[in-house]
């Protein structure tokens, strides 16, 4: 191989408190190429990259730029010498400029204190002439596209002098004829020799613009190998194949009649786009599908948190209109969010607090006053009934770890008394042991003969706990698969169709 | 089920277990965090041994009067802290209160009446006139709370503006009838007594009526902290406003409910301080939301948002109180005065966000 190595990273390994995020992982990029970064949600790509970058201190391993070992403390050491990132959520100053933007921290100065902004309009227009890029540098980053903000990046970028380019998941957001730029900037960034780390989800597009792909699972890699000798389905099964023992408990429920009917539900806000499907009493369905194909959006717009443009509920043949949580929960829905920290919890609240909130009612005596016995009551059920571990009621549940914070907060929802519970990610961020409490729980719900729509990242999770499962895809939904007959590689091929 | 004694064994016998470095953390743990009261007890020793006179009964029923005085708006505002937000209309919806519960209850024979035709002052005229200020204040809240609520305006940015259009409408009231912004005064006894008559004395010092109102009124407030579904909806609202929408909290009438509880607690201010002051002028209630402001931030509510309690708000005013009482006995002048306390507020804030800093 005549190529030099840019980067070589060795042995790279990263604890968090009771998860290996890394565990040994080796990467290699040559010059001049570009390496697609492969894996699940949660493999560890961007633990890697937030490894590289100084994000994260690395636990062990070690990283040789050039051939010399480097341990960047920030992302702009990194940027300094080479590393640069362009971000899947950008990091922008969007009321400033576009050149404010790109020489921000290096200001090039007149006499050391006044800004040149001569310089600056004339070393942006460069860089953006040398790259093809059509876009005012005086211009307000706000204003601008998803696209042409990210083109400022990479011209960022470029403007340093970068040797190395990681690409994280840049297409999301971008139109096709936009990518088409996009690949273009790419392919002459790696004839000028620069090494390009590509992390994306989407097949089609990997095999087009990598010459090597990298697969990662569970925190280890599992391959490395030229693009052209993997094809698409041996990518799929190396990214997935994990074995399944005893992860989930035996699945005892039955599946009766029809009772939630959702159609045509189309967002007002996102990309929803006629949704359909119905969900049986008793039933575990399960929502799959990548990163951003519109499962929260469908939970939340089911219970009434985000905007629909049209689309109808149906509960036991009754319309539901769900305009607000509160009209939801009225109606018998629960909705366990993804963001357990952001939307979940009260953080300051104790236990008992975090407990009853969406259940007040029960505990009104008189019209007037709340029972306190009547709230212990309730708590110490389902801190009993899910086996919460905690010292007391009243301890604040930001000091429980995440798995009890969740169970906590499937307390607040079962006090509602539900008929349908969505369940957004449930096991996120939860330890093995508490994650299997979890599925038991799910199963017992079912069981109870409430409908439980769960949507989840993890596709063996899903494969293990539900009757059915629909995979969306792009804001729609793309199939529907049985449970116990899919293998997680047809999920996947799904998953892409419109993407 | 928790047994105090039981608990300080358990809590010596963990000391005991932790090595030289974590002992001092938790000795300095320890001190950093009840500072507050570690300071206010030397304090309240020095001036008690340089002037005996202040521990006498006497000087306790000041601090309970000064305190009764205090209390309201404080018990007010408390509620906008708890959503993370602020009050700065609140010292001027009690001008504006007094100024108005002023006119209705002048006497009936004075020279300077503001409105000659209005009814005499009798029981039911005192009651009415409380209703009314309370009401107005109520509404200038729910004017803030609105805002608040409905526009995602951040409530120093509303109740400022609020600020600045009741001191137009106390201005305007104060010119009705030719009065020319003069102060209002000859208020009639009847409703000085309602507000000031003596109870009963204590340590030779007269404890008046609005003692007993205050009582009343931390009932009233702990009742509604406590033991309400909008009280429990308030700190879900003030902890994490996103969760409680989820919840099924109705957010945006929980904000304005706050404020309007405010507004009222304010225009309540306003009748007392009509009568306690015996005259009300234009500027009457000028900044006193920062007394109630650093009231409650000394008493543990905190602008992190959703934590609080009646008690500790109560003990904001009495540690504020206290220390203004003291400082004047010791013959601080009035500039010293505002130095220390502004000095007691920043270390009050610094000493609770420790509590909420996560530590990394």
């Amino acid at each position: 191989m005549d190529q030099n190595v840019l980067l070589k990273m060795t042995g790279i390994t990263k604890t968090f408190p009771g998860v290996k995020a890394l565990d040994g992982v080796n990467f290699e990029l040559k010059a001049g190429t570009v390496h697609a970064l492969m894996g699940e949600n949660g493999a560890g790509k961007s633990t890697l990259m937030k490894c590289l970058f100084g994000i994260y201190a690395k636990d062990g391993g070690q990283i040789l730029l050039d051939g010399k070992e480097i341990d960047f403390k920030s992302s702009k050491e990194a940027l300094e010498n080479g590393v640069a990132m362009v971000h899947q959520e950008l990091n922008q100053a969007l009321k400033r400029s576009v050149m404010d933007n790109i020489w921000l921290g290096r200001y090039p100065k007149i006499g050391g204190i006044m800004v040149d902004e001569k310089k600056m309009y004339k070393d942006t227009k460069a860089v953006f002439d040398e790259l093809g890029i059509d876009v005012d540098p005086h211009r307000i980053m706000s204003t601008m596209s998803v696209s042409q903000r990210q083109m400022v990046e990479i011209a960022k970028a470029v403007s340093y002098n970068s040797k190395i380019i990681v690409f994280d998941e840049p297409t999301s957001s971008l139109t096709e004829q936009e990518v088409e730029h996009l690949f273009e900037i790419i392919n002459m960034l790696r004839d000028r020799g620069v090494g390009i780390i590509y992390i994306s989800h989407k097949m089609a597009e990997i095999k087009r613009i990598s010459d090597y792909i990298t697969v990662m699972r569970d925190g280890k890699w599992i391959a490395t190998d030229h693009a052209d000798n993997l094809e698409m389905a041996d990518i799929i099964r190396l990214m997935v194949g994990r074995e399944l023992t005893n992860q989930f408990p035996p699945k005892t429920n039955v599946p009766g009649d029809v009772v939630l009917e959702v159609q045509n539900v189309t967002g007002l806000y996102n990309q929803l786009q006629d949704v359909s499907f119905n969900a049986r009493k008793g039933e575990i369905l399960g929502l799959a599908g990548l990163e951003s194909s519109g499962r929260t959006e469908t939970l939340e717009s089911i219970f009434g948190i985000r905007t629909r443009k049209s689309g109808t509920i149906a509960l036991d043949g009754k319309p539901c209109f769900n305009r607000s949580a509160h009209e939801s929960i009225k109606n018998g829905f629960s909705l366990l969010t993804e963001e357990r920290r952001a939307t979940g919890i009260f953080g300051v609240l104790d236990i008992k607090d975090n407990t009853v909130i969406s259940s007040l009612k029960r505990h009104l005596r008189f019209g007037l006053w709340l029972s306190d016995k009547s709230q212990r009551e309730d708590t110490q059920y389902y801190i009993d009934a899910m086996r919460t571990k905690t010292p007391s009621q009243d301890t604040k549940i930001r000091s429980l770890s995440g798995g009890n914070q969740q169970k906590v907060i499937i307390g607040r929802w079962l006090l509602t008394d539900p008929e349908v519970l969505l369940l957004d990610e449930p096991t996120r961020g939860i330890d093995v042991g508490a994650k299997y409490e979890i599925y038991q729980l799910i199963i017992d719900l079912a069981n109870k003969g409430k409908t439980v729509i769960v949507v989840s990242s993890e596709m063996p999770e899903l494969l293990g706990i539900c009757d059915r499962i629909v995979v969306m895809s792009g804001g729609r939904v793309a199939g529907e698969v049985d449970g116990q007959n899919t293998t997680q590689e047809d999920i996947m091929t799904l998953a892409a169709k419109y993407v | 089920m928790t047994n105090p004694i039981a608990n300080i064994q358990r809590s010596v016998a963990d000391f005991r277990q932790m090595d030289k470095a974590d002992k001092k953390r938790y000795i300095t743990d320890l001190v950093l965090n009840n500072a507050l009261y570690i300071l206010l007890f030397v304090f309240v020793i020095y001036t008690a041994i340089q002037k005996p006179h202040f521990l006498s009964l006497g000087s306790f029923a000041n601090l309970v009067i000064q305190v009764a005085a205090y209390l309201p708006m404080a018990l007010g505002i408390a509620g906008c802290i708890v959503l993370t937000g602020t009050d700065l209309s609140a010292g001027r919806i009690s001008g504006l209160t007094a100024a108005v519960a002023g006119v209705f209850l002048q006497k009936t024979d004075f020279v300077n009446k503001m409105f000659q035709n209005l009814p005499e002052v009798n029981g039911w005229w005192i009651a009415a006139t409380l209703l009314a200020v309370v009401a107005i204040g109520a509404v200038i809240g729910l004017v803030n709370g609105f805002f608040v609520a409905k526009f995602s305006l951040h409530p120093f940015i509303v109740t400022l503006s609020t600020q600045l259009i009741t001191y137009g409408i106390i201005l305007w009231f104060f010119a009705l009838n030719g009065n020319n912004g003069q102060p209002i005064s000859g208020l009639s006894d009847e409703y000085k007594t309602f507000v000031n008559g003596e109870m009963f004395r204590l340590g030779n010092v007269a404890v008046p009526r609005y003692v007993l109102y205050a009582l009343l009124l931390i009932v009233i407030m702990w009742f509604i902290w406590n033991k309400t579904t909008f009280g429990k909806n308030m700190f879900a609202v003030g902890s994490n406003a996103e969760a409680a929408k989820v919840s099924g909290v109705n957010v945006f009438w929980t904000t304005v409910l706050v404020h309007t509880l405010a507004g009222a607690a304010y225009g309540y201010t306003g009748f007392i301080e009509g009568a306690r002051s015996g005259s009300v002028a234009p500027n009457s209630g000028l900044n006193t939301e920062c007394d109630a402001i650093a009231a409650c931030v000394i008493g543990g509510v905190s602008f992190v948002g959703g934590t609080g309690k009646i008690s500790g708000i109560i003990l904001g005013v009495v540690i504020l109180r206290l220390i203004f009482v003291a400082l004047t006995m010791l013959g601080v002048d009035s500039s010293s005065l505002y130095i220390i306390k502004g000095a007691i507020i920043l270390c009050a804030c610094a000493l609770d966000m420790r509590k909420y800093l996560v530590k990394k």
